[in-house]
């Protein structure tokens, strides 16, 4: 399903002493299938930009189209449960919204309200569980006795068993160990190229995820779009960057450092790190 | 609906009243409170109107933006004065049609008792748009301090209130949260039968009350790591103080406490 923003505003509280703008004359277009990193500082309106993707809140101004819905300032959309059941958004801290007394009754919740058969839900859980690291032998304690990684974990197989076409993700591995945060984030990779035209938009701090998995990235300013673009393109321009006080992820930092020292041109793209090493040996190895 | 929600709102602002003593404040919308009753013409209740909205005048906090927020109170404003049409059975008939017959007493009632309802309401509800939850607490630990002798916890309820004052924004926003991450899942909060809407709730609950228990020891452990034990001995950043200002607004209420035992009958 393709996304389009037109000319969307969002205030706060209007006509109210609070009143706050969060987001201004966005306009925007991703496309079904894509990759979208959305990055910017806190209180550039990432946050309040991806809960108009489910409906969670309606624009003040512009238009917002899902595939075959639409969001308006002024109409309610009657298909708003059909909607919530195609885009699936891991919020922040997504662990702070386990209820129930098992795990699995936790993550049937979603599919359950969404009306979803039961003998698929049996097997959407036993699936979903797994793919987030966890065993099955978890599925029958309470989410109350986990460890906060754990509880994560149950918190986004919840959302992964709805099996949403659109994946939203407010920074889905904040506050979690490094090796939480590659698996989690290995997880979504896998996940959206697996499935068909998976569009996945993930909400980040960091630039070298935004790097790494990312195909198209959106920048964020004070609730304006800065900037917008593939990768490459937006990492060649530090300056344009620097001045909303992002930085270049650091594997291109490396690149950019290595070139300069030894007079090379090498690309300023994602690559890891054992493809920077083959490059330093080439190079080490030409200048011999 | 919790964001129009004024009751408890704190506007920040730097007017006369902004700056008051809490004290001030408090001793004044106290005494206001009693005083409302004595009232019992158009001239003494004109008197307490003006007053109160010269008040909010001077506070530069939009009247508008303070009648929408009592929206959950003018319901019950509205309902005080229908009993009082339909009930209250004194003077001429003034409409006789069909089920309704109003008397003059009772129209008039109604009316007074909305109005004195709403200048209460105005009236405290200045006292928090004005004043933090800080400055409040800090000011009943003062005016109560005398309950002190008697053994009275003065302190402990002070810092009880301001906990619980200092928690409720806290508390909305992670009900806002929650809410919106249960709607993701497919929680219908608005619509559904009145049963489905009260079973929404639980996933809504269940959350709430963890954090909160879970702040309430983070909390606990916090204020013990650095040292505290009570209020026995403990000093103060923020003394309060009467100044100037204050004397004006004693002055001014009791002239006007005057005037309205004057304009009254």
């Amino acid at each position: 399903m393709d996304i389009t923003f037109k000319n969307v505003s969002y205030t706060y509280q209007p006509n109210s002493p609070f009143e706050h703008q969060a987001l201004k004359d966005i306009s925007l277009h991703i496309p079904s299938g894509s990759f979208v990193a959305i990055i910017g500082h806190t209180g550039s309106g990432k946050s309040t930009l991806i809960q108009h993707l489910n409906g969670i809140i309606r624009p003040t101004e512009g238009e917002i189209t899902i595939g075959p819905y639409t969001l308006s300032p002024d109409k309610k959309l009657k298909e708003m449960k059909e909607l919530r059941s195609h885009v699936g958004v891991v919020f922040q801290y997504p662990e702070h919204q386990l209820f129930e007394e098992t795990v699995e009754k936790d993550i049937a919740f979603g599919p359950e309200n969404f009306a979803v058969p039961e003998e698929v839900i049996q097997s959407r859980v036993k699936e979903v569980i797994t793919q987030v690291g966890l065993s099955e032998a978890m599925l029958a304690r309470s989410p109350f006795e986990l460890s906060g990684g754990q509880m994560r974990r149950v918190a986004i197989a919840g959302v992964l068993a709805i099996n949403p076409e659109i994946y939203v993700l407010d920074e889905p591995t904040a506050g979690l160990d490094p090796r939480g945060q590659q698996e989690i984030m290995d997880m979504f990779y896998t996940l959206h190229h697996e499935a068909e035209n998976q569009t996945t938009i993930l909400i980040t701090h960091s630039m070298e995820d935004a790097l790494q998995y990312a195909d198209y990235i959106i920048i964020l300013n004070e609730g304006e779009k800065y900037m917008e673009g593939r990768p490459e393109e937006i990492f060649a321009q530090e300056e344009v960057i620097k001045q909303v006080d992002l930085e270049l992820p650091e594997s291109i930092r490396f690149i950019k450092a290595f070139n300069k020292r030894f007079n090379t041109s090498y690309p300023l793209i994602k690559q890891s790190s054992e493809q920077i090493a083959n490059l330093i040996t080439e190079t080490l190895e030409q200048a011999k | 609906m919790l964001n129009s929600m004024i009751i408890g709102q704190y506007v920040p602002g730097d007017s006369f009243i902004h700056k008051l003593d809490p004290r001030t404040k408090i001793i004044v919308i106290f005494f206001y409170v009693i005083v409302v009753f004595f009232a019992n013409n158009a001239l003494s209740y004109g008197l307490l109107t003006l007053f109160v909205l010269l008040a909010v005048a001077i506070t530069r906090i939009p009247l508008r933006f303070i009648i929408k927020g009592l929206t959950p109170i003018w319901f019950l404003i509205f309902f005080t004065f229908l009993l009082h049409l339909f009930l209250t059975k004194e003077g001429p008939i003034v409409v006789d049609w069909w089920v309704f017959t109003f008397h003059k007493g009772g129209i008039i009632q109604g009316l007074i008792i909305s109005l004195r309802f709403l200048l209460l309401i105005l009236m405290t509800s200045l006292l928090t748009l004005t004043t933090t939850p800080i400055e409040i607490t800090d000011a009943i630990e003062a005016l109560l301090h005398p309950l002190n002798k008697v053994k009275f916890p003065v302190h402990e309820l002070a810092l009880m209130m301001s906990i619980s004052l200092r928690f409720i924004p806290t508390l909305m926003q992670e009900t806002d949260k929650i809410s919106k991450a249960q709607a993701s899942r497919g929680v219908d909060f608005r619509t559904g039968k009145f049963k489905e809407r009260l079973k929404a709730i639980i996933p809504l609950l269940v959350p709430l009350f963890v954090s909160a228990f879970k702040r309430a020891e983070e909390l606990a452990m916090a204020m013990e790591a650095r040292g505290y034990q009570g209020g026995e001995g403990r000093t103060k950043l923020r003394e309060l103080t009467y100044v100037t200002r204050d004397i004006v607004m004693f002055v001014i209420f009791i002239i006007m406490v005057i005037g309205l035992f004057f304009l009254r009958n």
